[in-house]
Formats: structure tokens, sequence, C-alpha cells
């Protein structure tokens, strides 16, 4: 078996495989399925300073090799959070990252603040990207100022690993992830979902309740690799990379491209244990072509 | 209840009326457990278009045959997919999802179950259950014509059986609120699955008559597992989740205009 191993600044990762928040709920929901300590790290469902109801049905479109989503952010609060999710998560022996968003500065400082005290949680995902919020969710990850002061207020109150999860919805992406490196961000992720549409033809109605939502699945692949890739040559910074990861090619593929770690998103659906099967599949490749460590296929495309 | 990923083995696909399907799948190993009125997800493969599992609710459990039944109707490119599905197929499913109905307190009670179109599919089991139980129920179902009636034969084995078409072909005419049996009896609880506005019309009038009554959903869901939250229904409490809290809900608990 090849050292699976992987860093994320100071976050250690028993191997590159997590999970895409709002995909895997806190992880408990899949522990019929999977061994959630066989998994590298579990971002759970993005947490707000306060209750969210998130946005009326429908909130689901399928498309070709993908779906749309418009929960918008539907979540207990932090205080529930901290008071009922986290006992129940705090002796899982894996990484529990809690996915943070907010439609303020000052919310998601709280919230960070609130999550910086909880002594086996050693990270948080900025959440700067979800396109659901009509609050300005949305345009704090697409300027580069906007960034640098979300970014730079949370890195202020958190002193454990911050990654800054990134929008595809930008002109260029190199320069927001550019931006999040300068505020203080140990990583970036991305790919948040694209922005996208699904209308009935028949009934002349949009499909989902918002009109526009969240694309992810296999469709965004492309796309992502490609960020992916740009964002890695920009950043000094450790890259996590996201978006329509189906099988353990593709998270290889993503590793090659910059990567330091992967998440998988829409596929949790379509199969509720694909988690470690990535896990298993990386590590194949790795003794397939002689590697000895998981680090040495990080940005090791040959182009 | 443990859920569980399996590769079920098909024993028959039967063409019913009203574009449905029967089919019969037997599990590999031991048959998990599972209520009337759970779910599961099943994996349509080789079509570019389905990529999100289907949900399917669980139409009978024959255990001596170690047989899950699914009783789909054909609407979408999926589903017209599973209607391919020969003998000897596999099908993976996820499997036992959902709440189920609430079957703690109908012992020697009279229930009603009511069924619309291809939502008779979990009346069966359920109906079955009760007189296992020592509760033979009533059953109520309601079809546009005749030869959209599914799986008569079935219920008739179960339990006293009504049933009312649109055009009359069948039964007594009009929809099942309709039925006189409503009036004749005195019914302690009522169990519906059909369409929504069936649903909303049943639910109305057990409240008008203050019954006990439980709808089973059916929103769009991706995962069936909680985690993404996109099939919610609103309820006294707020958003919850169709394919955890629910299928099942009793009417009190919906936000329903009744």
């Amino acid at each position: 078996m090849a050292d699976l191993t992987t860093h994320i600044g100071n976050l250690t990762l028993k191997n590159p495989v997590m999970t895409a928040s709002g995909t895997f709920g806190f992880g408990l929901e899949f522990a019929d399925f999977v061994n959630l300590e066989e998994i590298g790290g579990i971002i759970v469902k993005g947490t707000t300073l306060h209750k969210r109801e998130g946005n009326p049905y429908p909130r689901l479109a399928e498309t070709p090799m993908g779906m749309i989503n418009a929960v918008g952010l539907q979540n207990k609060g932090v205080d529930y959070f901290v008071e009922h999710t986290y006992p129940q998560l705090k002796d899982i022996n894996t990484q529990i990252i809690v996915n943070v968003a907010g439609h303020s500065i000052e919310d998601y400082t709280a919230c960070a603040e609130r999550i910086n005290a909880l002594e086996k949680i050693n990270a948080i995902e900025l959440n700067i990207s979800c396109p659901n919020v009509k609050e300005g969710g949305m345009s704090f990850g697409t300027s580069c100022p906007m960034v640098e002061k979300v970014v730079g207020a949370v890195r202020k109150v958190y002193d454990k690993t911050l990654i800054v999860k990134l929008t595809p919805n930008v002109t260029d992406i190199a320069e927001i992830a550019k931006a999040a490196e300068h505020a203080g961000a140990d990583s970036v992720s991305l790919i948040n979902t694209l922005m996208g549409m699904a209308i009935d033809a028949e009934k002349r109605k949009p499909l989902i309740s918002t009109v526009t939502g969240g694309l992810s699945g296999a469709c965004v692949k492309p796309v992502a690799l490609r960020m992916v890739w740009q964002v890695a040559k920009a950043v000094k910074i450790p890259v996590v990379g996201l978006g329509g990861i189906m099988n353990a090619t593709d998270a290889i593929e993503f590793m090659l491209a910059g990567a330091s770690a992967i998440e998988i998103g829409t596929a949790n659906f379509i199969d509720p244990a694909i988690t470690v099967k990535v896990a298993k599949g990386i590590d194949e490749y790795l003794e397939r072509h002689g590697f000895k460590s998981v680090k040495e296929i990080i940005g090791a495309l040959e182009v | 209840m443990k859920k569980y990923i399996i590769d079920f083995c098909v024993s028959s696909n039967e063409a019913l009326g009203n574009n449905a399907i029967l089919l019969k799948l037997k599990a590999p190993g031991q048959m998990p457990e599972m209520r009337p009125g759970q779910f599961v997800e099943v994996k349509v493969e080789n079509e570019p278009n389905t990529f999100l599992r289907r949900p399917i609710s669980i139409n009978y459990v024959d255990r001596s045959k170690n047989e899950m039944w699914l009783l789909v109707q054909k609407v979408g490119n999926g589903t017209r997919k599973l209607g391919e599905l020969k003998a000897g197929d596999t099908l993976n499913c996820v499997v036992p999802l959902g709440n189920g109905f609430d079957t703690s307190a109908v012992k020697g009670k009279k229930v009603l179950l009511v069924g619309g179109g291809v939502g008779v599919a979990p009346m069966l089991m359920l109906g079955a259950t009760l007189k296992a139980e020592g509760t033979t129920p009533t059953f109520l179902l309601g079809a546009r014509t005749k030869d959209m009636l599914l799986e008569q034969d079935l219920f008739e084995k179960n339990g006293q059986l009504y049933v009312t078409t649109e055009d009359g072909t069948a039964g007594e005419k009009g929809f099942v609120t309709n039925h006189s049996i409503l009036e004749k009896e005195n019914f302690d609880k009522i169990f519906v699955c059909g369409p929504t506005p069936m649903m909303k019309a049943v639910a109305k009038f057990a409240k008008s008559k203050n019954i006990c009554c439980e709808v089973s959903l059916e929103n769009k869901m991706a995962c069936g597992l909680g985690a993404c939250l996109c099939c919610v229904t609103e309820t006294q409490e707020g958003h919850k989740c169709v394919c955890t809290d629910g299928p099942v809900f009793n009417i009190n608990e919906l936000a329903w205009q009744i």
C-alpha cells in the first residue's frame, strides 16, 4: 500500500479524499455504507451564524450528466451545530471540517470564532461562493477586494487551517485565488457549483423555484479541472480540487493538475459508498505506477 | 433501520396497465428489514439522460421467495429504461429509505387505505402487513379508467376492496372522495398515497371528520438520505426532508391549506 497521507497547510489528511459540503450531510447519514474513518476528511453541511430555512421547493433539476440545486444554505445555525451535532462527530477519527457561510463579514467572523473553539475541528472551509444567497454570498467571491476583506477578517479570528472555497462564476479564478492567498488563506478549494438554469418547455416555467441554481455532477468536470490547473500554477498554497469527480480516475486527474486533495460531491448521491472506493482506487493507481506516496502525483502532469 | 446498497437480481418484469411495470427483485443474501411506506433508490444503468437514482416505493416483500416488488409507472427516460430490464439483470438499490406508515395504534380499528394511480404501490405491502397483524383493512383505489387499475386481485386477497374510476368503467364513477363507502363506514385511520390533489382531497375529508390521516409524499429528490436537502416540504416546523422525515407525514404536520 502506498502512503496516501497529504497536507493542507498544517492539516494532515490520512488520504486525499474529502466530502464536498452539502453532499454528505454531517457524515452520520452515510455511516451505514462506509466506515467514516476511512475518509480523509468530512466537510460538513454549510453552517451559518443563524438558522436558515433555505429556498422554497422545488430545489432540484436533473440535467444531462448533472443536476442543478438551489437549496439556499438551509441549516440549523452554528449554535445548534456546536451543541447538538459536534458532540456526535468529535470522536470520529478523521478530519471533520466545517463549511462556514454567511451574508455579512460579521456573520462569517462570528461563525468562524464559534468553530475555532471546537477542539476536534482543525479546519474550516469558508464558503464565499454559494450562488443561492441573495444577500451577497455571491459578491464576496467574485471580486478580489471583497475576497481580501472577508478572508482577512476571518483570518484574524480563526487560527487553525483556513480553506477558502471559490466560485467558478468569475472572469479570472486565478486572480481570486491569489487574493485569498494574500489575505491569509491556508488553501483554496474549487470549484463550487457553476450557475445554471433548467426550463420545463411544456409548462413554460423554470424547473427550480429560484430560476437559476448551482450546476454540479460529471458535466462540470472539464471546467473544474481547467480551473484547478490554472489556480495551482498561480498560488503557492495547496489547492483542493472538486467538481464532477465520479471515480478514482477523475480524482487522480485533479491531483495531476495540481490538487493536494480532492472533494467528492454529487457522486455521493449516486453511490453512497463512493468515497472509500475512490481512496482505494487512488492507492491502486499509485501501486500500478510505482509511486510510494500520493504526494508524488500532485501537479505531476507532463505538459 | 440499517440501510444497504444491494445488487438485486431481476426475477421478472411484467407489463401491467396504465404504462406500469411490476419488477420482482431477488435479494442475493438476506432481505433487509423494511416497513410499509418505505422506498428504495434505484440506479438506472445505460441511460445517458438519467444521472440520479430514482426513488420508488416498495410495493411488497415476499419473504418466502426473498423478493422485493417495485410497481413502477413509466413516465420518463429513467423509468422507461427500468421497463427494459429482463429476468437475470441486476438492479442496484439503496434500501430501505424513509420512515414508513405508522401502524402502531391500529390493531382492531377500522382502517382505510386509499391509493390513486400508481400510488396504490405502497398500499399492498401496508394492507398485507396489517392483515398479518390481525387488522383487515379496507382498500379504496382510484384510477381514470378500468385498464389503469393495478393489482386488483392482490388487494382483494388482503382486505375489502372498493374502486372508483373517473369514467365509470369499474366500481363507482368519480374520484375516490366521491365513493359511498366514506359515508357508510366510520374509519379510525386513513392512509393515502397518490397524486397530490387526491391526497389533499382525502386529507380534507379526514380533517373534517377528525380522522387520523397519513399521506405519502413524492417530492423530487437526489440522495434519499437527508444529505442534499432538495426534497423538502413545508411543515408546521419549517422545511423537512421528504426522504428522511417522510415520505409519510401526518396531515397535521404539513402546512397544507385544507
